[in-house]
């Protein structure tokens, strides 16, 4: 019932209050009804074969690295680790559609993309393994801390790519989250700022199904997480997130746009967790093995790899080298996790201010006499 | 016989003037200093801190921001991360509840976690407290949030010359400063005179305000003024009473706290917020733990109520006025009637 269906308000015909405009026609923002896919259809003709054989390389080291980190866990060697298998397309695609000078911001989850750009593995899995919460100097690889509390990273893209452009920086910003992160504040204060700015920002969301065991018609009514766009004023895009070649289509295209100062876009790529939240979750609470084997045919390194073969552009043996290359990695990542790490408890007091406070001066003398106590008594 | 022009320039400054002067001074010495917030821009802020910034400056480096939070601090990280020092406005002590995570999860832990590589280079001012008829979470005294959060500087300032200085000092520092403004005494004023600044007070140090024999209280902000006032009256009853204003409660000066202490053997805390749990607990710890041999009576608090922040019309009862300061030195005789 309308307002003007109301009963004895037939008479009643409300003109809109003086100001009213609309501000923008939301047609333009609105994603398509369909996830944009490339892979499998017309639009792979035009594909760059190279940039396919670069995504093929990447997510088949992309797997073999979620298979031997999720291995590490039951070696007591992470202390926790969220696999995104099923979902290497969205993290390599992310991590290559940037320049050197742009910035990601991860999630927990998002361990992949940082490696995918360039960072050194052992590097990434320092905070999931205990030894410290950044292992790298996120400057040096202009890649953010993984960020645990959810969504909080989005405005701090935000506020980076704001920033570059006062500067007259070519900088654009990608930060990524999961579904569940979409219900956080901060994803939309953070959407909201990146459109009132026009900041240079792209927002991925990998809807992967699930926030730990909570499906996504219970953590949204929204027709698809990119129509959440449109309230903002930038376009959604919704994309196939197990299309290594349509995710990198529609972020190149995002990105291309926040570059030439046409600010953000939300792109929700529909997506897939094959293994459980995490090595300590237990998937079959909530989620039943149909559903899981439904997404299995539609892999990600597979829908790639029947691509192009069809096309001829990889053959038996480049299936091979790709798959020795990232068997390499995983052995040495083995390796170098295998090694005790080395820590220096005085850490601790290091890094809380740029100069000690004189009460933390006297913590970490109490520490260092507790640790000479120690040494002593390993002694005797 | 005092002329026109000599009147006009010994005009009395105020803390809100003071405040201002500290940020336009800033942003005129270092391009990266940015004041960011809601109505900090055209408005001026809504107590007219930032008066003219906007126009002096620009936009861009005056941003009047959409009403988050949450956003507005978190898109301040972004900014710090890439080199600027944002100076951040929440308007209101219970309005900065909403950037809670921001501060605590991001803010004050940044260099942390990223050993060193990624400081935080940022100032978030807060008005906080009360008496100035505000209605409900308009007047709140968060301090005890931000102390217990360690990463975080906490400073307020209590006269004009400190709102300047302290301003100063925590924009230039590289660590992210909690700046808490009295907002009862931002129309306080002072002889400091913005023509001729007074110098940058480095964060972290104690000052003996009115020097005294026979206790010391210890406070900071909006209740300095009380606790001059009730030095002053307790001079009748016989009491010389120190006033040390901590001007910095992270860190915490306990050289200049305890050298008091140990030299008058008598200690009151003084503050707005409530007791329990309230800064003075921490402050009466440390100086019992540092000071025991030298005391002749418990540290005692005069705070506000463990209650939240009553409506304007009964403020006055909650907040910590002179007489309940001079109840409280009263209660210092303790060992001579057990």
């Amino acid at each position: 019932m309308t307002v003007q269906e109301l009963p004895g308000a037939a008479s009643y015909r409300p003109t809109p209050p003086p100001a009213w405009k609309p501000r923008t026609d939301p047609a333009p923002l609105l994603p398509d009804p369909e996830p944009y896919r490339v892979l499998g259809t017309d639009a792979a003709a035009d594909f760059a074969p190279d940039v396919l054989r670069r995504l093929y390389t990447e997510l088949v080291r992309g797997r073999r690295y979620n298979t031997q980190a999720t291995a590490l866990t039951k070696q007591g060697r992470l202390a926790v680790y969220p696999s995104s298998t099923g979902q290497e397309a969205c993290e390599v695609a992310a991590a290559l559609v940037l320049e050197d000078q742009d910035w990601l911001f991860p999630s927990y989850r998002d361990t992949l993309a940082a490696v995918a750009r360039g960072l050194d593995p052992v590097e990434a899995l320092t905070l999931l393994r205990g030894d410290w919460h950044t292992g790298y100097d996120p400057r040096e690889h202009r890649i953010a801390p993984l960020c645990t509390p959810l969504a909080t990273q989005l405005p701090h893209a935000v506020g980076l790519a704001h920033a570059a452009r006062l500067k007259g920086d070519d900088v654009v910003a990608l930060a990524m989250i999961g579904d569940g992160g979409t219900s956080e504040g901060d994803f939309h204060e953070a959407l909201n700022f990146a459109a009132v700015w026009q900041a240079p920002v792209v927002f991925l969301v990998q809807n992967n199904g699930f926030a730990i065991s909570v499906p996504l018609h219970k953590q949204t009514a929204a027709p698809s997480l990119a129509h959440k766009a449109v309230g903002y004023g930038m376009p959604g895009r919704l994309v196939d997130g197990n299309d290594a070649a349509a995710v990198h289509q529609v972020l190149s295209e995002a990105v291309a746009r926040a570059r030439r100062g046409g600010g953000p876009t939300l792109v929700e790529a529909v997506t897939y967790r094959i293994d459980a939240h995490t090595n300590a979750d237990d998937a079959t609470r909530y989620r039943g093995s149909a559903e899981v084997e439904a997404w299995r045919r539609h892999d990600p390194v597979k829908l790639l790899e029947r691509e192009l073969t069809e096309r001829g552009l990889i053959d038996e043996d480049g299936i091979q080298e790709a798959a020795g290359r990232a068997e390499e990695m995983a052995a040495r990542l083995r390796e170098r996790m295998n090694a005790d790490a080395v820590l220096n408890p005085m850490d601790l007091f290091t890094h809380v201010y740029a100069e000690q406070t004189a009460q933390l001066r006297e913590q970490a003398a109490q520490l260092r006499a507790e640790l000479d106590a120690e040494a002593e008594g390993d002694d005797r | 016989m005092t002329t026109v022009a000599a009147r006009t320039a010994a005009k009395p400054a105020t803390m809100a003037q003071a405040l201002q002067r500290a940020m336009r001074d800033a942003m005129a010495e270092d391009p990266n200093v940015i004041v960011m917030g809601e109505d900090v821009g055209t408005l001026g802020g809504v107590f007219r801190v930032t008066d003219g910034l906007a126009k002096e400056f620009g936009e861009d480096r005056c941003t009047d921001t959409p009403l988050a939070e949450a956003g507005i601090l978190g898109t301040a990280v972004g900014m710090a991360i890439y080199g600027m020092r944002p100076v951040v406005e929440m308007q209101f002590d219970a309005f900065a509840y909403p950037a809670f995570e921001q501060l605590l999860s991001h803010v004050a832990k940044m260099r942390n976690r990223t050993r060193g590589a990624m400081p935080m280079p940022l100032v978030v001012r807060v008005p906080y407290g009360g008496g100035i008829g505000g209605v409900e979470h308009h007047s709140d005294s968060s301090e005890a949030y931000y102390m217990a959060t360690p990463g975080l500087h906490v400073v307020t300032p209590a006269t004009v010359e400190d709102a300047y200085g302290l301003l100063r000092a925590a924009i230039a520092s590289d660590d992210p400063v909690v700046f808490l403004e009295p907002k009862r005494l931002y129309w306080s004023k002072s002889d400091w005179s913005p023509e001729s600044p007074a110098a940058v007070e480095p964060i972290g140090r104690a000052v003996v305000r009115r020097a005294g024999r026979s206790a010391t209280l210890i406070t900071y902000g909006p209740s300095l003024p009380v606790c001059m006032e009730a030095a002053e009256a307790a001079q009748a009853e016989g009491w010389d009473l120190e006033v040390v204003d901590l001007r910095s409660l992270v860190p915490f000066d306990d050289e200049t706290v305890c050298a008091s202490v140990r030299r008058t053997g008598r200690a009151i805390v003084v503050h707005e917020a409530t007791g329990f749990a309230g800064p003075g607990a921490e402050i009466a710890a440390r100086v019992s733990e540092r000071c025991f041999h030298h005391l002749e009576a418990p540290v005692l608090r005069v705070t506000g109520f463990d209650i939240p922040y009553p409506p304007p019309m009964l403020e006055r009862h909650h907040l910590p006025g002179v007489d309940r300061v001079l109840d409280a030195v009263a209660r210092l005789q303790w060992e001579a009637q057990s």
